[in-house]
């Protein structure tokens, strides 16, 4: 059984939801990522999700943007991003690790390399927000020859026949976008989102995960009464923007606990 | 070449193209696709943006021998389309009023726009006063303080111009915005790309807009000369000019097609914006094209002196042509473009944009080898006024 497959079984089994908190990786200093990582664990993190800093970050918001930008300005590339993965390995054989970002730098690298250089690693999944499953054949293909999860968005826009076709693909969880915009919008509605997950569940077999605009520990609460796992991102790089290099990882633990709390 | 027939029901052109979208807009993309279907078939359709096209923007556009030019230059015959002289000065117009009438058909009462030169932005805001629709124009920060005028001239037609601050706060980052601004406001809101590229069906809607330069071109050089161009030259930024004369010319065979990239200061100083002729095949803003990146597959900053050309990808279907050899493409630098900007204003009495101006360089660069029975066709797809102050300060002038 995959990493991601067990974590969610065992918290099934302990009536507990994940908590799935997101990092881009190299933010604010590449030197800082694993530690960062590990102080998201001592907080409660279930599944970690390491973002893959990108020029072009189409589909998230200026925080989220920030941190590409941050860690851009180190030269972070996917391969260090592996490397900081291959690191936190080296002490954390439990946690999930699933890389999110954009198809290029990928692409770059070449499908098949990408897979087999990130299951080498340690990573256990991979979200490309810019590859649907139109175009994900040959990049799922790799992924899951590699033993990773492909991971896949589903949105509020989805008509149902897509839904069925993503859950065709899924592997390790699928992720619910909470709402219509980019990641750190304010204009979550929960009830929505509840009726939308229990819509889903008819035919998504895979844990659902929900995120984007999910702020705090109450909203965290609210939505894991309907959802399997709570994807938390732009709150905690705002934390890690206004923090120093110092206080940074001990103050998003201390995040992570608040939101791990709320949704036990 | 009869078989050309792109891009499949998915939007891919061979290897290029496609839709590599977060799956926020693919709903969003699938209702314009399926909208543009039914407008496709529908001749009412094409009546209405062909009645736009004679009484707004004073279609058809001429052709002109640019006689002086040609002889000076000794060797083959220079002929303009001139997109410079419709209503708004380039070819832009022609994409935004066909978008704008699906925008109307999809019953969307908001329109957005990415700009970099300001071409686009002015075309959006033409048509959505002329249309009565509220728009939003994103442009990013550098173009904002480079392009005054343009963002002066939005402003009088009604519409809102967003300044964006990200990235490198040019182009690329505009149409980043105006995608975040779409996939929030998908319900009420229609986006009016202003190239052939992004996400399908954007690269063939686009090129089915502009394909009346290419169409009427084909008319016109049959009534004036009696035969087609042995060459067709047209500007590459993201390549709608260029698609637009084109893909009429495609399955004729004997005229060449050559596409133009802005070389910036020379392609082997790394500060140009030439993915087709120095970039590699990448996915960025919902296509897979050629693109300007680096090893780990960050797009990189490009550099013209004209800032609609100033973007590190290309339409889909130009990477296609490329591949399989229907059309070339070569790089012409700052200084070659702003010689023939000069050459034009004096020999021809035309003040042609700076992206047209990279066409005239090749063409200008080409004709002394060929001979004075042969025609090139250069689409002159804009008009310079929005660049005297460019110019102005490259001369070290102020107005």
């Amino acid at each position: 059984m995959s990493r991601i497959a067990e974590t969610f079984t065992r918290l099934q089994a302990a009536g507990e939801k994940a908590l799935i908190p997101f990092i881009t990786a190299g933010d604010p200093d590449p030197g800082l990522t694993v530690s960062l990582m590990h102080g998201l664990v001592e907080g409660g993190a279930d599944v970690i999700e390491l973002g893959i800093p990108f020029s072009d970050p189409m589909a998230d918001g200026p925080v989220i943007q920030r941190a590409s930008e941050r860690a851009l300005r180190h030269k972070v590339g996917l391969r260090n991003v592996l490397d900081m993965v291959r690191e936190f390995r080296r002490s954390n054989q439990q946690t999930p690790v699933v890389l999110m970002g954009y198809l290029n730098p990928v692409h770059v690298l070449g499908y098949e390399v990408f897979a087999q250089e990130a299951a080498a690693a340690g990573v256990d999944g991979v979200l490309t927000v810019d590859c649907p499953p139109e175009e994900a054949a040959e990049l799922s293909a790799a992924l899951i020859a590699a033993k990773l999860d492909p991971v896949f968005l589903i949105a509020p826009t989805t008509p149902l026949a897509r839904v069925k076709q993503i859950a065709a693909l899924a592997r390790g969880y699928v992720y619910y976008v909470s709402l219509k915009g980019v990641t750190g919008a304010g204009n979550l509605d929960i009830d929505d989102v509840a009726r939308k997950i229990a819509a889903l569940r008819e035919f998504i077999e895979v844990p659902i995960g929900v995120g984007f605009g999910i702020r705090d520990a109450e909203t965290a609460r609210a939505i894991s009464t309907a959802a399997d796992a709570v994807v938390v991102g732009s709150r905690l790089v705002q934390e890690i923007e206004a923090a120093t290099p110092e206080t940074a990882k001990e103050q998003l633990t201390r995040l992570v606990a608040s939101l791990k709390d709320a949704i036990r | 070449m009869s078989s050309y027939d792109f891009p499949d029901a998915r939007g891919h052109f061979g290897p290029y193209g496609g839709v590599y979208v977060a799956e926020t807009l693919m709903a969003a993309l699938d209702e314009l696709n399926a909208e543009y279907a039914r407008a496709k078939a529908d001749p009412a359709f094409w009546q209405e943006y062909h009645y736009e096209l004679k009484h707004f923007v004073g279609r058809p556009s001429p052709v002109y021998h640019a006689k002086r030019w040609s002889e000076q230059l000794g060797g083959a015959q220079i002929y303009f389309k001139r997109e410079d002289l419709n209503h708004t000065g380039a070819h832009k117009v022609n994409n935004t009023i066909g978008q704008a009438l699906l925008a109307r058909r999809m019953g969307k009462k908001r329109v957005i726009a990415e700009t970099g030169a300001g071409q686009h932005g002015v075309a959006s805001a033409t048509v959505a006063a002329r249309y009565g629709m509220e728009c939003v124009v994103y442009m990013g920060s550098e173009d904002v303080k480079r392009q005054a005028p343009n963002v002066f001239r939005m402003k009088l037609l009604g519409a809102t111009v967003v300044p964006v601050e990200s990235g490198s706060k040019t182009l690329k980052d505009a149409l980043n915005e105006a995608m975040r601004d779409w996939v929030t406001n998908i319900d009420s809101t229609f986006y009016i790309l202003g190239t052939a590229a992004g996400p399908h069906p954007y690269p063939m809607l686009v090129r089915d807009f502009q394909r009346i330069i290419g169409i009427e071109a084909k008319e016109q050089m049959q009534e004036m000369v009696g035969r087609q161009p042995d060459m067709v030259v047209a500007c590459v930024g993201g390549g709608s000019n260029a698609i637009g004369i084109f893909h009429p010319y495609v399955d004729v065979d004997g005229v060449r097609l050559v596409g133009v990239e802005a070389g910036g200061d020379g392609v082997a100083t790394g500060r140009h914006a030439a993915p087709l002729t120095a970039g590699k095949p990448g996915v960025l803003h919902g296509f897979r094209s050629y693109l300007m990146q680096d090893e780990n597959g960050q797009i990189i900053e490009t550099h013209s002196v004209s800032a609609g050309l100033d973007y590190p990808g290309v339409g889909p279907e130009h990477s296609l042509l490329k591949d399989i050899g229907r059309a070339e493409y070569v790089a012409i630098n700052d200084d070659e473009a702003l010689k023939a900007f000069e050459d034009c204003c004096h020999l021809e009495g035309i003040i042609p944009a700076l992206e047209s101006s990279h066409a005239l360089a090749h063409a200008a660069k080409v004709a002394p080898t060929m001979g004075k029975d042969q025609i090139i066709l250069v689409n002159l797809s804009g008009r310079g006024d929005k660049d005297i102050n460019t110019v102005a300060a490259l001369m070290g002038l102020t107005l």
